[in-house]
C-alpha cells in the first residue's frame, strides 16, 4: 500500500466513523471511548515490534486519567487537562521506563503488571484522596473556554480523539519507519548486533517506552473527560491485558490494527453486554480465541487477505 | 520496641500463622504456574481461573455431599477428588485444543490465547456458581482450633490452616523435588524443559510429557484453590487477584524454581499478611513490592540463572 | 609497522575451565593474522574479551595505545573495532538490504526518528556495501531466508559498514558449503584489502589460512603455543601433530 492509500484510507476511517456517530447517536460515546483506548493501544504496538508485551499499560492511561480528574478540580478546561495529563504520563514513563528497558520478555511484561498493580492498590486504598472505588467524578468541563454540555460535549470530544488518532496513527507509522523504529524490530530478533553496531538498544527501547507512555496519557485524558468517571479499575491488570488484546484483534502489522481493534472491541463489549449481561467476557474471549486460532493478522491481517484475493481473482 | 512488642505481638503472631497457610495456597498455585511454564515456555494467565474452578467446584461438592446427609468427614476427600476432577476435565482439552496448537506462533499470541481462555473461564464461574459469595467450612469447622501460647497470651488458631494448608504444601514441595529429581517421568518433564528438541531426539515423547505436565500443573492449581475453599468466602474475581500474586511469585523466585517458588511463596505471603494486620492500606501492594525490590537486586529473580547468550 | 591491538597477560577462567592463560599479543597494524586451534582452546574468548563482550579476570588490551579494558561492546566498537560471529547475528525479520542500512545509519549516527531509515543516502551506501560483497542479488530476502555462506558474508558486511580499523572474525567460513568457500574468502579479502582492515580470523581450514595469513597464533588451553608466519608454523611438526591433527574432520576436507 503506498503512502498516500494510507492517507486516504485514514481519512476515509475517520469520516466514516463521524458518519456513524452521526446515524447512531448513542455510539458517540462508546466511538469515543474505543478512540481514546486506541491511542494507548499504538504504545501497545510499538513495544510489540520491539517483541516486548507490557501487562502493565493500562497504568498510564489510568494515570493519566487521575491527573486529568484531580486538574479539574483546579482547571476544569479541556485544553488543558490533556497535555498536562500526557505530559504526566510520559514523566512517569521516563521514570519507570530507565528501570524496565533493563529487562526483556516476560520480566519486562512482569515489572509492567506489578507497577500497574501498585498504582491500583494505590487508588483503592487512599480512600480520602481517590475516594477508592467509589471513584472520582470530573466537575462540568470547558473547552477552550465554552462549556462543554449535551450534543457539543459528544461531538467536541470525538473530533478530539479522531483528531489524536490520525496524528498519532501518523506519528507511530513515520517512527516505526525510521532509523528509531527499525532498531526496535532489531531488539526483538537480534539485540547483541545492536550493541555491536554501537547502538544502545536500551535507549532506543526507553525512547519508544515514553511515547508510547505519552500516548496512553493522551487516551486517558480523552477517556477522563468522556466518561466524567475515573476508578482505579482503570489501572487494574485485566485492563492492560485488553490494551493487548485490542493489538492483537485489530492485526499488531499495521497502525490502522490498534484503531480497527478498539472499534471493534468496544461494539462488541456493548452489544455482548446487551445480548447477554453476565456473558460478556465470554463472547469477547471467544472472538479473541478465533481470532488468534484462524487470523493471526487480526481484522486488519483479514481484511488485507480479502482484498489482495479479490484483486487476484 | 518492647511495649510496641508487647502491644502487637498477637497481631504478629496472628499474621505469621495467617501468612503461613496463605503462603501455602499460592503455592500450590505458583510451582504449577512454574511447571507448565518450564514445558510450554508460556505463563498461563488461565492458571488462576483453574484455581478459582478448583474452590469452587470443592466447595459445592462439600455442600452436596453434606445436603445428602452424608458422615461430614467426607468433605476432606471432596477437596482432592474435586480438585483432581478439575485437572483432569480442563486440563488436557486446553492443552491439546488450543496450547499446541499455538506452539509455533509468536509468544505473545501464545499469552493472549490463555487471556482468552481467563476471560471465557471467569464468566463460566459467574454463570455456574453466580456473583453471591458461596462458602463451604465444614473442613475447617470439624478439626476445631487449636490453642497457640504467645508470651501471655494465647491464640486460637484454626486447626485446619494450621496443620492442613502447610502440610499439604510442604508434602507437595518434597513430593515434586523427589519426583523431578528421582523418576524417570520426572527427569523426562525436566529433560522437556530444558532442551525439547534434544529431549525428543533422546526419544522422549515431548507431546505427552507436556500433556501430563499440565494437566498435573492443572490440578495443582485446583488443589490450592480446593484447599483454600474452606478458610475464604469464594466470590468473582478470586482467579484475576490470584494469578497475578503468582506471577509475583514466580518472578521473585526465578522461573524454573520449585524450592525458589516455596521460599517466595512465604516471603509473599508472610509479607501480605503482616501488611493486613498492620497496615491494611498496603495489603495488595506488599508482593509488588517485594517483588520490584527483588529484580532490582537480582533481574533473573532470587534463585534464577542468568544467561549468557552464545554468539 | 606498530602493533594496532595489544594484550597482556589474559586470564579468564570458566569455573575449571582455564579459556585464558595469560595471553599475550600484538596484532600489527595491517596485518591478517589468523588464529587456529582446536575446540575450547579459547580462540572466541579472546574475540569476546577484546570487543567487551566478556571482561578478563586479570591482564589488559590496548587499542592503538588506548586501554580499552572494561569498556562496554558499545564504546569499544566506536574506537573502531568491528566483529562478526561464529553464528551470524543478522536482524532475521528485515531485509538483507534492510540490515545493512541499520548498520550504515549507525555508523552516520543519523537517527532521527522523523526520517525513513531507507533514505536515498543511507540506502546507496548500504547497496554499494552488498554490491562489494556479492550479494546484490540477495538484497531484498530476508536474512532469515540465506544460506550460510550469504548469512556470514551479511554478517561480515554489517562489520565493515562501521568502517572499523580492525575487524574480528569468527570461524567466517564455518558451515559455508566447501564448493563456495573458496570464493567466500576471495570475496572477503579482497574487500578487507580495499579497506585498509586490519583483520584477525580464526579459521579451521588450513588451506585458507595458508593463502591469506600474514601471521598464524596457535592456540591451546588458554594460551599461545606458537606464532609466526603461515610457512613456518603449520609445518612445525608439534604443530602439526598437537592442533591440526585435533582439528574437525570439516576442516581435513581439501578444496576443490
Amino acid at each position: 500500500m503506498t503512502r498516500t492509500q494510507e492517507l486516504l484510507l485514514a481519512l476515509l476511517g475517520a469520516v466514516l466513523l463521524l458518519a456513524l456517530a452521526w446515524a447512531v447517536p448513542w455510539l458517540r460515546f462508546v466511538l469515543t471511548v474505543a478512540l481514546a483506548k486506541s491511542l494507548a493501544v499504538f504504545g501497545i504496538l510499538l513495544l510489540l515490534r520491539a517483541g516486548q508485551v507490557s501487562f502493565g499499560h493500562a497504568l498510564y492511561l489510568a494515570l493519566a486519567a487521575y491527573t486529568a480528574a484531580f486538574t479539574a478540580m483546579l482547571i476544569p478546561e479541556a485544553l488543558i487537562l490533556l497535555p498536562v495529563a500526557a505530559i504526566a504520563s510520559a514523566l512517569v514513563g521516563l521514570v519507570v521506563g530507565l528501570f524496565v528497558v533493563r529487562y526483556r520478555e516476560i520480566f519486562f511484561g512482569m515489572l509492567n503488571l506489578a507497577l500497574s498493580m501498585v498504582f491500583y492498590s494505590l487508588l483503592e486504598k487512599f480512600y480520602s484522596i481517590t475516594h477508592g472505588t467509589d471513584g472520582m467524578r470530573l466537575p462540568p468541563l470547558r473547552f477552550a473556554g465554552i462549556p462543554l454540555e449535551g450534543e457539543f460535549q459528544g461531538w467536541v470530544l470525538l473530533i478530539l480523539a479522531v483528531v489524536l488518532a490520525l496524528g498519532f496513527g501518523a506519528l507511530v507509522r513515520i517512527y516505526l519507519a525510521s532509523p528509531m523504529g527499525q532498531a526496535l524490530a532489531g531488539i526483538k530478533t537480534r539485540e547483541t548486533r545492536l550493541e555491536f553496531l554501537g547502538v544502545p538498544a536500551r535507549r532506543v527501547l526507553l525512547a519508544a517506552y515514553v511515547l508510547a507512555a505519552l500516548m496512553a496519557g493522551c487516551g486517558g485524558a480523552v477517556l477522563a473527560m468522556t466518561t466524567r468517571l475515573v476508578t482505579p479499575a482503570l489501572a487494574y491488570w485485566t485492563a492492560s491485558g485488553e490494551l493487548v488484546f485490542i493489538a492483537i484483534l485489530g492485526g499488531a502489522g499495521s497502525v490502522f490494527g490498534p484503531v480497527i481493534g478498539a472499534v471493534a472491541f468496544e461494539l462488541t463489549r456493548v452489544y455482548a453486554a446487551a445480548l447477554v449481561a453476565d456473558a460478556w467476557q465470554l463472547i469477547l474471549g471467544s472472538v479473541l480465541l478465533l481470532v488468534i486460532l484462524f487470523a493471526p493478522g487480526g481484522l486488519w491481517g483479514m481484511g488485507k487477505a480479502l482484498l489482495s484475493r479479490r484483486k487476484i481473482a | 520496641m518492647g511495649a510496641w512488642f508487647s502491644e502487637n505481638g498477637l497481631l504478629v503472631g496472628l499474621a505469621a500463622l495467617d501468612g503461613l497457610s496463605y503462603a501455602a495456597a499460592v503455592f500450590m498455585v505458583a510451582v504449577g504456574l512454574n511447571l507448565v511454564f518450564g514445558v510450554l515456555r508460556v505463563l498461563n494467565i488461565a492458571h488462576g481461573s483453574l484455581y478459582a474452578i478448583g474452590g469452587y467446584s470443592a466447595a459445592s461438592l462439600g455442600l452436596f455431599l453434606s445436603s445428602r446427609g452424608l458422615p461430614e468427614f467426607l468433605a476432606y476427600p471432596a477437596l482432592v477428588v474435586a480438585a483432581a476432577l478439575v485437572g483432569a476435565l480442563l486440563g488436557p482439552p486446553i492443552e491439546r485444543l488450543l496450547l499446541r496448537r499455538m506452539q509455533d506462533h509468536e509468544p505473545v499470541l501464545q499469552l493472549l490465547v490463555t487471556f482468552a481462555l481467563f476471560m471465557i473461564l471467569e464468566d463460566l464461574q459467574k454463570l455456574l456458581w453466580g456473583v453471591q459469595p458461596v462458602v463451604s467450612d465444614a473442613p475447617v469447622r470439624l478439626l476445631g482450633t487449636v490453642d497457640i501460647p504467645f508470651g501471655a497470651d494465647v491464640i486460637p488458631f484454626n486447626a485446619y490452616q494450621l496443620y492442613v494448608l502447610p502440610g499439604i504444601a510442604l508434602a507437595t514441595l518434597v513430593g515434586l523435588a523427589w519426583f523431578l529429581r528421582k523418576t524417570l517421568a520426572g527427569r523426562m518433564i525436566v529433560a522437556v524443559t530444558t532442551d525439547r528438541e534434544a529431549a525428543r531426539a533422546m526419544g522422549i515423547d515431548a507431546a505427552k510429557v507436556t500433556l501430563l505436565t499440565f494437566t498435573a500443573g492443572a490440578a495443582l492449581a485446583a488443589l490450592g484453590g480446593a484447599l483454600a475453599s474452606p478458610t475464604v468466602s469464594l466470590v468473582p474475581g478470586v482467579g484475576a487477584q490470584t494469578i497475578v500474586l503468582s506471577f509475583a511469585v514466580v518472578a521473585t523466585a526465578g522461573l524454573g524454581q520449585i524450592e525458589g517458588a516455596a521460599i517466595a511463596a512465604l516471603l509473599i505471603g508472610l509479607g501480605r499478611s503482616f501488611a493486613v494486620y498492620l497496615e491494611p492500606e498496603l495489603e495488595v501492594v506488599i508482593p509488588y513490592v517485594i517483588m520490584l525490590a527483588v529484580l532490582l537486586v537480582r533481574p533473573q529473580g532470587l534463585f534464577g540463572v542468568a544467561e549468557t547468550r552464545r554468539i | 609497522m606498530s602493533a594496532l591491538l595489544s594484550a597482556r597477560g589474559l586470564k579468564l577462567a570458566f569455573g575449571g575451565l582455564k579459556a585464558a592463560d595469560g595471553i599475550d599479543l600484538d596484532v600489527m597494524d595491517g596485518e591478517f593474522l589468523a588464529i587456529i586451534g582446536p575446540n575450547g582452546a579459547g580462540k572466541t574468548t579472546f574475540i569476546n574479551m577484546t570487543t567487551g563482550y566478556l571482561k578478563p579476570q586479570a591482564g589488559s588490551i590496548e587499542f592503538d595505545g588506548k586501554p580499552i579494558l572494561g569498556m562496554s561492546p558499545r564504546k569499544i566498537v566506536a574506537l573502531g573495532i568491528g566483529r562478526s560471529f561464529q553464528l551470524p547475528q543478522l536482524f532475521t525479520e528485515h531485509t538483507v538490504l534492510e540490515n545493512a542500512a541499520l548498520a550504515v545509519a549507525a555508523r552516520s549516527g543519523i537517527w532521527s526518528p522523523f526520517a525513513p531509515l531507507m533514505r536515498p543516502s543511507i540506502r546507496q551506501e548500504a547497496e554499494a556495501l552488498l554490491d562489494r560483497f556479492g550479494l546484490s542479488p540477495v538484497a531484498d530476502r530476508r536474512a532469515d531466508a540465506l544460506n550460510e555462506g550469504a548469512r556470514k558474508l551479511a554478517d561480515i558486511a554489517m562489520a565493515v559498514a562501521l568502517r572499523p580499523r580492525l575487524l574480528l572474525m569468527d570461524e567466517p567460513t564455518s558451515g559455508v558449503a566447501a564448493a563456495d568457500k573458496m570464493a567466500v574468502v576471495e570475496t572477503l579479502v579482497r574487500v578487507l584489502r580495499e579497506s585498509r582492515v586490519t583483520a584477525v580470523f580464526v579459521e579451521h581450514d588450513m588451506e585458507v589460512v595458508a593463502r591469506f595469513a600474514d601471521r598464524v597464533a596457535v592456540w591451546g588451553q588458554g594460551r599461545i603455543m606458537a606464532l609466526g608466519d603461515p610457512q613456518t608454523v603449520l609445518n612445525d611438526p608439534q604443530v602439526r601433530r598437537d592442533v591440526i591433527g585435533e582439528l574437525p574432520q570439516e576442516a581435513l576436507h581439501a578444496p576443490t
